[in-house]
Formats: C-alpha cells, sequence, structure tokens
C-alpha cells in the first residue's frame, strides 16, 4: 500500500481540483449546461478512492466552500454535501477502488446522487425548493464519465 | 463498511481518522449555513472568499473576451463607420428628445408646488464589464467586474441603455453577482404607463420572459403597455422602463389573468452594464425605510432617511424578493 510522496501529490490534488473547478465555471449552451458533470466532486472523490491521505475531507470541505461562493449557494451547503460524500469515499475506499470499472462507475453513481440529495435537503429546509428533476441529471453523466476520470488521472500519479 | 477498512489498512488510516474530521467539518459547514442565513459576520467571509475566486472566473472567461477583442480588432472600417453614422443619428434623436424632458421636468417640478426644479436622480454612473453570464431556467445572473472597492452595494440597481437589468446580489471586492429580472427568484414591482395599475413582474426563468402572475381577470391591461418601475419595494427607483406586455390570457375560470412581458434590456447579449447610484432625497429614489421584507420594522410613511440609504450595503443583503 504505497503511497506516493504526499507532498507531491497534495499539490497534484490541488492543481487537479482547480482544474476541475474551472470546467465547472466554463460557459456552455443551456442544454449542455444542464447536463454539466460535476467535475470538481468526480476528482475529489477520484482522489479520496485513490489516495486517501493526500485527498480527503478538508480538500472535500474547501472545494464545497469555493463552489458555494462562485454558485451563490448558501455558504457551506456545497461544503457539507462534499466533505460527507468525501467521508464515504474516504472510509470505504477499499472496498470500491479494488472493483471493476463498471461498478466503480455505480459506486461513483451513488456517491453523486448522494450529493445532489444533500443539496436538495438543504435547499428544502432553508425554503428555497428547487424539484425539477433535470437537477439529478449531473449525477447520471457524471458517473458515465468515472472511467475517463480514473484513466485520465491515472495517468499523472505513480501505480500504486 | 468501517471494520473492513480499519483491519486491512493499518498504514494508511493510521493519521487519517475520517469519522472525528468529517464531523469537525460537517460541525463547521452548518455554522456557516446557520450564519449565511441570518447575514451576519459571514457575509464578510464571504465578500473575501468572492474576491479570492475572482481570478478564476477571470481567467475562465478570458477565452471570451480574447475572442471579442479580436473581432473588435478586425472590424472593417465600414463597419465602424455605419455604426458610428447611426450612433451620431441616434445621439441627435436623443438629445431632441432630452431638450423637451428638461422642460417637462421644470413643468412636473412647478405642479409639485417645489421652489425650485429636482436635483437629478442619478448621482453617479459606473460602467461594469460582464465577465461571465449565467442563463438557465434555475438561474439568470450575471458576473461583473465591478465590487465593493467601486463602491458596489448589495441591492443596487443595474442598467443598460434600454431599461432595468436587475440588481446586485452578492458583492465581492472587485466583482459582485446581478441577479437578473427574469431569474425565476426575482420580482419587480411595476406599473402600466398608460394608466398607473401597479403590480409584480416575476421572472420565467428565460431571458425573453417575464411573467405577471397577480393581476385580476379583469384588470385594464392590453398587449405593447410600458411597464415601469414603481418605485415600491424599496430596491429600484421608480419610472425605469422594464419591459412591453406581449400576451394577455384570461381564463374566467381563473381569478387571475396570465400576462407575459418581454424585458426592453437586452439581457443576454449585453457586454457593459450599468451600475446606478441614486439620490436619496429624490422623490423618485427607492424608499429607504422599506427596504426590508421581513422585518416589522417597516415604518410606513416615514420620511426617507438619506444616511440609511447610503450606508444600507450591510443593511439588506437578502435583495432577492422571495416568491
Amino acid at each position: 500500500m504505497s503511497l506516493a510522496a504526499p507532498r507531491e501529490s497534495r499539490l497534484l490534488v490541488y492543481v487537479t481540483a482547480l482544474v476541475a473547478l474551472m470546467l465547472t465555471l466554463l460557459p456552455l449552451p443551456t442544454w449542455l449546461g444542464l447536463i454539466r458533470p460535476p467535475f470538481l466532486v468526480l476528482v475529489i472523490l477520484y482522489w479520496s478512492t485513490m489516495t486517501p491521505r493526500a485527498g480527503g475531507i478538508f480538500i472535500g470541505f474547501l472545494g464545497g466552500l469555493m463552489l458555494d461562493v462562485l454558485q451563490g449557494t448558501h455558504l457551506g451547503q456545497h461544503a457539507l454535501a462534499l466533505s460527507f460524500v468525501t467521508y464515504l469515499a474516504v472510509r470505504l475506499h477499499l472496498l470500491t477502488r479494488a472493483k471493476p470499472m463498471f461498478e466503480q462507475s455505480l459506486f461513483a453513481l451513488g456517491a453523486l446522487l448522494l450529493h445532489e440529495a444533500v443539496l436538495w435537503a438543504i435547499d428544502g429546509w432553508s425554503g428555497h425548493p428547487i424539484n425539477s428533476f433535470t437537477r439529478w441529471l449531473p449525477a447520471l453523466t457524471g458517473a458515465a464519465l468515472w472511467p475517463v476520470v480514473v484513466g485520465l488521472l491515472g495517468r499523472t500519479h505513480s501505480p500504486r | 463498511m468501517a471494520f473492513i477498512g480499519r483491519g486491512l489498512n493499518r498504514p494508511s488510516s493510521r493519521d487519517s481518522a475520517p469519522g472525528p474530521r468529517f464531523v469537525v467539518f460537517a460541525i463547521l459547514s452548518i455554522v456557516c449555513m446557520y450564519y449565511d442565513q441570518r447575514d451576519s459576520w459571514i457575509s464578510s467571509l464571504r465578500y473575501y472568499l468572492q474576491g479570492a475566486v475572482y481570478p478564476i472566473q477571470r481567467l475562465v472567461a478570458s477565452p471570451q473576451v480574447l475572442w471579442h477583442w479580436g473581432s473588435e480588432l478586425v472590424e472593417t472600417r465600414e463597419a465602424l463607420r455605419a455604426e458610428n453614422a447611426a450612433l451620431k443619428r441616434q445621439e441627435r434623436e436623443l438629445s431632441i428628445t432630452a431638450l423637451r424632458f428638461a422642460a417637462l421636468e421644470h413643468e412636473n417640478a412647478q405642479l409639485r408646488a417645489l421652489s425650485q426644479a429636482m436635483p437629478p436622480l442619478v448621482t453617479r454612473t459606473q460602467v461594469a464589464e460582464v465577465v461571465s453570464v449565467q442563463l438557465n431556467p434555475l438561474k439568470q445572473r450575471l458576473l461583473v467586474n465591478k465590487g465593493g472597492r467601486d463602491g458596489a452595494y448589495t441591492g443596487q440597481t443595474v442598467l443598460d441603455a434600454r431599461g432595468l437589468l436587475g440588481q446586485l446580489v452578492r458583492v465581492g471586492p472587485w466583482s459582485a453577482e446581478v441577479i437578473l429580472i427574469t431569474d425565476p427568484e426575482h420580482a419587480v414591482p411595476v406599473q402600466v404607463v398608460r394608466n398607473g395599475l401597479r403590480s409584480i413582474a416575476v421572472g420565467a426563468g428565460n431571458s425573453g420572459e417575464l411573467l405577471l402572475p397577480y393581476l385580476p381577470v379583469n384588470s385594464d391591461v392590453k398587449p405593447g403597455d410600458l411597464l415601469v418601475t414603481s418605485g415600491l419595494g424599496g430596491i429600484f427607483p421608480a419610472g425605469y422602463p422594464v419591459a412591453v406586455v406581449t400576451g394577455i390570457k384570461r381564463d374566467p375560470v381563473l381569478l387571475l389573468a396570465q400576462v407575459r412581458a418581454r424585458p426592453l434590456a437586452t439581457l443576454e447579449r449585453d457586454h457593459e452594464v450599468m451600475v446606478v447610484w441614486f439620490d436619496p432625497k429624490h422623490s423618485a429614489a427607492p424608499a429607504a425605510a422599506a427596504q426590508s421584507d421581513t422585518l416589522p420594522q417597516v415604518t410606513l410613511g416615514a420620511p426617507v432617511d438619506p444616511a440609511s440609504a447610503e450606508g444600507s450595503p450591510e443593511g439588506s443583503p437578502d435583495a432577492e424578493e422571495a416568491r
């Protein structure tokens, strides 16, 4: 279970998370924007699963806070959702990362849906319910993108 | 599932007990959300965070800006000349209208039995560049490159050359988010110019449409009616053009007519917008006393307090009027 050097891989985590954050902001046509995969959540899930020491709950929290500021949601909403799924990913990383790609995608789908469910619940509690089904679409596209994320990010660090 | 992780993974779970850490961050998030709902010190935290993410937003928008700049650079001489001629014509027409306007304003002031003509309503305007645009059925927002450092404040009116665009919702040091009048969470108090009928125009979630859901079936509106801001609600000054009524559906079964209107501001094509400061002493300025829509501290009929109108940035962060 040799991990990449912590300092180096931590820098890598921050850089890839930043790129994912920029992809989240990229202006897209409306229909494409509706199914835009949650890049930042995917990247943070990847790092928390593959190198749970470099990724982790702090990065989930920080990334969520950035999302809150950028998307104008309640400060802490994405932070809570993202640190929750990061926690699950770190907790279950031994279970999930050895699985075949298809099953990994299913786990990713579960995590993304859970992430969205937390956001949805907070939206409801705070009195701004958004119940349209379109909010669940990014979870599907995100799960479909999981193999690509693994393929791309897997090249950036030495295999375990 | 936790026992699996603990049993097999001694080396990597040695220093990263995720459970307690998650609890800490979860509590931190919930505390943030609690105070964010109640607008307190957390709004200054958001202010600085917004400053921190502004470079990222700028960077993401830079290809667009570059393209826009490039296309301006290679614009042909003929196109520029045509544009110049059109602008000159427009300027002439506007100045003629303005001549008449000055006379009318003077007359109006006399009718109101005031000793002298009104001071100008707009004290200061600042052109802000649109950095990025978010237009989808749930959110209609712009990001502009003016913020708290330029004196912008939450709830401030944003116009373009044709009409009302929206208001600032979240202000950072160098940037601010504009909620457009077409955002489904936004409502603007309006008035029909023809007969003074007041209502509220709610965003429909697409950039070409506003809805007026609170007009009775028998109310006097026609397609083509101009809607201007009524000055109620304490956010927008009175008299700015908002939209033109495009369609009315009167279903006798329903109590309310279904009225649609088309915003006059070119919401989705603007590159530059105008952030406007008003003279709070002017009669058309938004009533600062009615700024808060939830608290009972509203004193009806109280004189407009210029100090509180100027100092309102901290006072009324929740400028969106909940539907």
